[in-house]
């Protein structure tokens, strides 16, 4: 089915009653072309670009809970491409590009809002850093602007820029950044795929991975053994568990990220705010909620829930900064488990076992690099190759000290990116 | 209406209170909800989506329809439960969500077009152009969104955070509470004894049923009583517990003062706790859930229970004629209360066949109410039983579709709670939160009796645990029938059926989003925002899941339920993150020349939590270069003086202190003679550079340390680790004194001079030569003096203990001036090290390396350290990585500026062709040009060399030369002098 | 969450620095080669359930300590001082 406003209207009249399901519901065959691990957002892009792009569709997508249940169904949903170090600026320039045009080619309303960043800088270093970074992403082909405060008290008047503790010397604005209907993602990858034939199997953990003579022939799954050619890890949180289990330890270190939705309230916020001072990031949904976060509750943890210390911190950064959102109540405060690389950027890259690929490390920013993800796993899977935007992303990279992309400049502890 | 007789709060003086402008009258003790009700005002609230005329549903926190604003400018609050804030005189409300009034709402036409906005409609349009979503299709949607609204001011209320501990913590004070607190605190136990009300006894204090001989509310106040006279139980009532965190930590928000209209200052409005518990106890009791049927959201229909606490706490009958719509015995008590209070119980409706009436009134069994009528509050509902329809007159339907166990605290650690056929209902599966136990309606027991047993049985679970002999108490006397119910979750047919009211989710929103296969509960919650609103699906959850478990053909279980996180009950940012506004956000620290500083009139600029002085303007300067560049020519030609304690200080001691320097330093220490400093270089264990400064040996097992500003912390760590953690069997001490020492750059051709006519001895080349160190006295007062230099300069740092620190300040402040020098800033200080090429954190910003800022060779050959390893890899150590190097202009534009990037000349300014960046720019004063630090491709290899210079964020670009980083005095002849 | 500084008794985690997996107890030789140095610095186990992790109790004593903690329940089953384990083991 496709949708259209014309739809809607046309099952309005009459009852309703023609929708149909997004998704099948298949039983899993005994072989793949191409197995995926992890139905979040990353493995259902990477399902719908081998489909779309490269016409694999003999591709299951194995889900051990729900579709888009992991941190693609629980973040703050922002969508930016002002990274400043080569590797991760033209991946995620690349990324933002395939935002851009997300809606036609799914078919589905992600509400893709580019309504702004704005990164606000607190001393003369880190406007200087922000220009550094601005320049990068210029030179990228994106778009970013130096702010002043005088620019700031007018698109930000609600910003407590006399009092607060750390001052705030300026922003750096990158008016095509914004967000997206988190879950909305999910579902339109999902929904593209299984039209294209992927099999999406929820309700299906997968419990080993079969490997002989350093090639991968399939997985066992709480469904059955199920055979493959080549398969993708993209189990976010989870990929050190399922790397174990073809014999590999990551680079990884899984953490708790907590995020916070308050009650609906009129608009207030029109753009995303960030601030360095206290790592905090806010954006009112469409809905109305404000939805902000922070840090890393900072010890290691599969618990996706987190403590008091974080998000006493985080909300403490809105009260210095923007104390006339602070009547606006919490509703609910939600944890995720992060794949915490060792430099703070993503891994997409063979590993050594042959026909296994992997596509972790992306901390908190996974959510932006969805498409992106799936389109540049999708290519290597398909070719062997790394797409021309992802050569830098490679598992060895550690080893050699050649292309560590340490964007946070905070070095090989994994909870400090 | 008021019901003579009835209800237990004063009524000999009344309030006065205004709503949308209105003035009315209520008590002390009556809810918002309580006191509209009693002005027979129904008409309360707009819902989210349709903007249905609302009233209130609940007489609790679960409220999810009567939500309305309070106060006005920087205290206003938005989405105020009128079920739980309490009247005072001159309390103002105003109606939300509703334009232009509540009685007239020009949005309620999306309740016309709702066919067209059912579940996730808006994933399948507005796509098309893709232009429109952010310029006309969101700024609709986003206009439309919300409830309430900010006022857009400095929110100007107190808050406060607090914390506390107890031995056992009792969340609720219903009866299984209050036998649990009070059987706890006779064993001995400290116990904090929370509840939400603003009256202890929970659902005592709703029903009619005695206790011990006395009403309900009379024994638990006699209890509550009790309690207050002893020393070891803290009562906090007006307080919510709202999350379970580990090791038995929970947060609660205490409304310390919404019910008051005093805002002196001295209260707070509310108090965020965090409290630390070795046991608790759940006693949180159980939620009413509604019934889904035609047009069941009319202002007019409430839960049966709540039409129970009108009545019997409040005094307030909420409608003339009563009918009542349920599935179990327990809302049958709703119409014996109300014909006992002498009002007209229209008809009791009850889905069941097999119920016998428990008094004089009318019960239809087998019978389903199917539809309301009244626009703005009900006016007539429409029965159906297996023999037709009938409708029935009546302005207040009271609904049961049985109790939900508040199990919420219970999921707060990832718990799941375990289904329960016989009440159909969940209920807390045991052990989810370590320490913690269930007791009473939350843990499914429906009784007064079931409840006080299970409280005492409670209590003495948790005293055992804490090694206390528990306390001989029996339960008292009360109410022990037996809970009998059917499920009923939807009435069967056409028409719009309400399930999640707020959010406006209708029976059939839930089985569309089976239908389109959103068949696991989350994702039915994620398509149809079910549970998503204020009241985070208190009331409707159960149902909806039901309701799925039926589209799909499964059982409830299987289902499963969403995940209930923290809060239990929304919680005010300013609450949450209380004493965090303005400078409260971190803390202050000021160094002992700041009084004298800001006497000069400096501006201060935060370097980390310090305060340094960006510069000393003087008379007739006007801009900040002016002052700067003056203060650059204090150093270069007579002598200045800088506060330079912010620097981290650790002092190290002990016989293996030389080898702890030797293991976390590239370079050698232990070969350092005393008497003398030496600069060096610290790595991560990642072979990256971390920090760099001078340690001066001042005796063979003493070293003082110095770390840059920003790294203090981090390198005291980074010591405390390799010393604990890495080399254990190391015999050192450390000690940070950064704010023991106070520390001060004496800086310039005639510093010795100026220290000559200050120290208690004199200072000349040979025994004090550049990098030596020693202790010296000032006017008696015991120092230490460093010929270390950070501008290139003849030049001490002058170390005193912090008291004497202001003093010396002014002291040298006065000797510099008298000198034709003076104190310089942060800005001076910043111009007089590029000018050097020495480096702070701009240039070692945690991505280079020793070979990146050409010190590889500082890296000691003949040992160990930190670092050295891994600094050794290839990529680490490639001639093509962006190395340190100086830039000045050469092309028609002579400005710099830090952050730019560097091409090749001739090349375009894109990112596959750039060479490098410039991190620290400044205007030198000494050379009259800009000049700038930076990294290049190449680095060395790119010396005289012409780049261009692009800042598409200042839009300056330039022609730069490649240069040696050091600009003045390369030989560091004037250093030595 | 709480834990408990053997030379402080127990206290909130505000009061604790994090720095990861207790893998820095076995600093590998400096010649140890490649594989040894890529474990120690940059790979983790990382598996959930037990796991024994470095933290400081920085705002207190500043005892380094491995703390045994489960990733998923986030129980604390014990903590020592690092400086003792790393002595045991030598």
């Amino acid at each position: 089915m496709r949708f259209s406003g014309l739809r809607v209207l046309k099952e309005g009249l009459t009852g309703n009653k023609g929708w149909t399901p997004h998704w099948r519901n298949p039983e899993p065959k005994a072989e793949y072309d191409v197995i995926i691990i992890g139905g979040g957002g990353h493995g259902l892009a990477t399902a719908h670009y081998l489909a779309s792009v490269h016409g694999i569709t003999n591709v299951a997508v194995l889900e051990k809970g729900y579709l888009g249940g992991g941190n693609v169904g629980r973040n703050t949903t922002i969508v930016r491409a002002n990274y400043g170090l080569p590797g991760n600026s033209e991946f995620y320039s690349h990324s933002l590009k395939l935002w851009e045009g997300l809606e036609e080619d799914l078919n589905y309303n992600v509400m893709h809002s580019q309504r702004g960043i704005i990164n606000l800088f607190n001393s003369d270093g880190s406007r200087d850093a922000a220009a550094r970074r601005g320049n990068q992403m210029v030179s990228q082909g994106d778009d970013a602007q130096l702010l002043d405060t005088a620019a700031l008290r007018k698109m930000l008047p609600y910003l407590d820029f006399d009092q607060a503790r750390f001052p705030i010397y300026g922003g750096l604005y990158h008016p095509r950044g914004g967000t997206a209907r988190h879950d909305a993602v999910a579902w339109g990858f999902a929904r593209a795929a299984d039209q294209r034939g992927v099999d999406l199997i929820q309700q299906c953990e997968v419990t080993g991975i079969d490997v002989v003579d350093c090639v991968v022939k399939g997985v066992q799954t709480t469904r059955g053994p199920i055979r493959a050619k080549k398969i993708g890890i993209t189990a976010a949180g989870r990929s050190s568990e399922v790397a174990a289990m073809a014999g590999m330890r990551l680079p990884i270190e899984s953490h708790v990220l907590q995020a916070f939705v308050t009650e609906g309230l009129k608009p207030m916020i029109d753009t995303v705010i960030t601030y360095e001072a206290g790592h905090f990031y806010i954006s009112q949904s469409d809905k109305g909620g404000l939805v902000f976060g922070g840090s890393l509750d900072l010890y290691s943890s599969y618990a996706s829930r987190g403590n008091l210390p974080m998000a006493e911190h985080v909300i403490e950064s809105a009260c210095t900064l923007m104390p006339a959102i602070t009547k606006a109540k919490v509703l609910r405060s939600w944890g995720g488990i992060m794949d915490m690389s060792a430099d703070g950027s993503p891994i997409i890259d063979k590993t050594h076992v042959d026909g296994l690929y992997v596509n972790c490390g992306w901390c908190y920013g996974g959510f932006k690099a969805t498409p992106g993800s799936g389109h540049v796993f999708a290519h290597l899977m398909a070719t062997d190759n790394p797409h021309p935007v992802a050569t830098k992303h490679r598992l060895d990279r550690f080893r050699t000290g050649v292309g560590i992309m340490d964007e946070e400049a905070s070095g090989s502890q994994h909870n400090l990116h | 209406m008021r019901v003579a007789g009835k209800g237990q709060i004063d009524q000999s003086t009344p309030i006065s209170f205004t709503f949308d402008g209105i003035q009315y009258r209520g008590f002390v003790g009556d809810t918002v909800a309580s006191a509209l009700l009693a002005n027979d005002i129904r008409l309360m609230a707009r819902s989210f989506k349709y903007h249905r005329p609302r009233g209130v549903l609940t007489a609790g926190s679960e409220e999810p329809n009567a939500l309305m604003t309070v106060g006005r400018d920087g205290a206003t609050d938005p989405n105020v439960r009128a079920t739980v804030q309490e009247i005072y005189e001159g309390l103002e409300l105003r109606s939300q969500n509703a334009w232009p009034s509540l009685e007239y709402d020009v949005m309620a036409v999306n309740d016309l077009a709702s066919p067209f906005l059912g579940a996730g409609f808006y994933y399948k349009t507005f796509m098309w152009p893709r232009a429109f979503w952010e310029r006309v299709y969101e700024p609709i949607i986003r206009r439309a969104a919300g409830l309430g609204a900010l006022s857009g001011e400095k929110q100007s209320d107190k808050y406060e955070r607090a914390y506390a501990h107890c031995d056992v913590l009792v969340i609720g004070a219903g009866p299984a509470g209050l036998m649990a607190a009070l059987k706890a605190a006779k064993s001995g136990a400290d116990v904090i004894l929370a509840d939400e009300d603003s009256v202890m006894g929970g659902r005592l204090n709703s029903e009619t049923f005695e206790v011990d001989g006395q009403t309900g509310a009379d024994w638990a106040a006699g209890i509550v009583e009790q309690m207050r006279e002893m020393d070891n139980v803290r009562l906090m009532t007006r307080t919510t517990v709202s999350g379970v965190y580990d090791q038995g930590t929970f947060g609660a928000l205490e409304r310390v003062n919404h019910h008051t209209s005093v805002r002196d200052g001295k209260a707070p409005l509310e108090t965020f706790w965090r409290i630390v518990a070795k046991q608790s106890i759940l006693a949180a009791g159980a939620i009413e859930r509604p019934i889904a049927f035609q047009n069941n959201d009319r202002p007019g229909i409430m839960t049966a229970g709540a039409v129970r606490s009108y009545l019997n706490r409040w005094g307030v009958a909420p409608g003339k004629a009563i009918t009542i719509f349920a599935n179990n015995d327990d809302a049958h008590r709703t119409a014996m209360d109300m014909l006992a209070a002498g009002v007209h119980v229209a008809a009791v409706i009850d889905s069941r066949f097999n119920v016998q009436a428990l008094g004089d009134y009318t019960l239809i069994k087998g019978a389903y109410v199917c539809g309301t009528k009244g626009r703005k509050g009900l006016e007539t509902i429409t029965v159906r039983t297996s023999t037709g329809t009938q409708s029935i007159s009546t302005d207040c339907l009271a609904m049961s579709g049985g109790w939900n166990p508040t199990v919420h605290l219970t999921c707060h650690m990832n718990g799941r709670p375990t289904w329960r056929e016989d009440i159909a209902s969940f209920v807390p599966t045991e052990g989810t939160i370590p320490n913690m136990t269930v007791a009473g309606a939350c843990n499914g027991d429906f009784s007064t009796h079931a409840c006080l047993r299970a409280g005492l049985e409670a209590a003495t679970k948790a005293v055992t645990a804490l090694g206390k002999t528990p306390g001989e108490i029996d339960a008292p006397q009360s109410e022990d029938t037996a809970y009998k119910m059917e499920p009923l979750w939807a009435v069967p047919g056409k028409g719009r059926a309400w399930v999640d009211f707020q959010n406006d989710v209708l029976v059939k929103d839930v089985k569309q989003a089976a239908v389109e296969n959103f068949r696991s509960v989350e994702h039915m919650k994620r398509y149809t925002t079910q549970g998503m609103a204020t009241d985070q699906g208190k009331n409707s959850n159960v149902t909806a899941l039901a309701l799925l478990a039926d589209a799909t053909g499964r059982g409830i279980p299987e289902t499963g339920t969403t995940t209930f996180r923290p809060p239990y009950s929304p919680i005010a940012m300013a609450a949450f993150g209380a004493g965090a506004e303005g400078k409260g956000f971190a803390p202050e620290r000021k160094t002992t020349s700041h009084m004298a500083t800001i006497e000069d009139g400096a501006p201060m600029m935060e370097a980390g939590l310090w305060y340094r002085p960006s510069y000393f303007p003087i008379k007739g300067e006007k801009t900040w270069r002016q002052s700067c560049d003056r203060e650059v020519g204090y150093v270069r030609n007579a002598v200045g003086v800088c506060d330079v304690s912010t620097l981290g200080k650790i002092d190290i001691q002990g016989p293996d202190a030389a080898e702890l320097l030797d293991f976390v330093y590239t370079n050698m220490f232990s070969s350092l003679k005393v008497g003398r400093v030496r600069y060096g270089l610290m790595l991560r264990e990642d072979g990256y550079v971390m920090d760099d400064g001078t340690t001066a040996r001042l005796s063979g097992t003493h070293f003082v340390m110095t770390t840059t500003t920003a790294a203090a912390g981090a390198v005291m760590r980074h010591l405390e680790f390799a010393t604990q953690v890495l080399r254990p069997e190391l015999d050192v001490r450390l000690m940070s004194v950064t704010e023991q020492w106070a520390q001060f750059a004496v800086a310039g051709p005639q510093s010795r001079e100026l220290l000559n006519g200050l120290l208690d001895q004199t200072l000349d080349n040979e025994t004090w030569p550049f990098m030596a160190c020693g202790d010296v006295s000032i006017s008696g007062v015991k120092g230490r003096l460093f010929r270390i230099s950070y501008s290139g300069e003849h030049a001490y740092e002058i170390a005193v203990p912090a008291r004497y620190g202001d003093s010396l300040f002014r002291t040298l402040t006065a000797k510099t001036t008298e000198m034709a020098g003076g104190p310089y800033g942060v800005e001076a200080l910043n111009v007089l090290r590029i000018e050097k090429g020495f480096i702070t954190h701009a240039e070692i910003h945690g991505r280079v390396t020793a070979f990146d800022i050409g010190m590889g060779r500082m890296i000691s050959a003949k040992k160990d350290c930190i670092g050295k390893t891994m600094a050794a890899r290839d990529g680490l150590l490639d001639e093509g990585r962006e190395r340190l190097m100086g830039f000045k202009p050469v092309g028609a534009v002579k400005q710099l500026t830090a952050g730019a990037h560097l091409y090749n000349e001739g090349d375009e300014a894109t990112a596959e062709l750039d060479k490098g960046y410039l991190t620290s720019v400044a205007f030198s004063p000494t050379l009259g040009h800009f000049m700038a630090l930076g990294f290049v491709r190449g680095g060395p290899e790119r010396l005289g060399d012409r780049l261009r210079m692009v800042d598409y964020m200042r839009q300056i670009e330039t022609i730069v030369e490649v240069c040696d980083p050091v600009f003045f005095d390369p030989k560091g002849e004037r250093t030595r002098g | 969450m709480r834990l408990s500084c053997p030379i402080c008794g127990e206290r909130d985690i505000r009061e604790f620095y994090y720095q990861g997996a207790d893998v820095a107890l076995n600093r590998p030789a400096p010649d140890a080669g490649d594989d040894a140095w890529q474990d120690y610095v940059y790979l983790r186990d990382n598996q959930p359930g037990e796991h024994r992790d470095l933290w400081q109790h920085e705002s207190g004593c500043g005892s380094w300590i491995v703390v045994s903690r489960n990733t998923v329940t986030h129980e604390v089953s014990g903590a020592k001082l690092a400086k003792e384990m790393k002595r045991a083991k030598a």
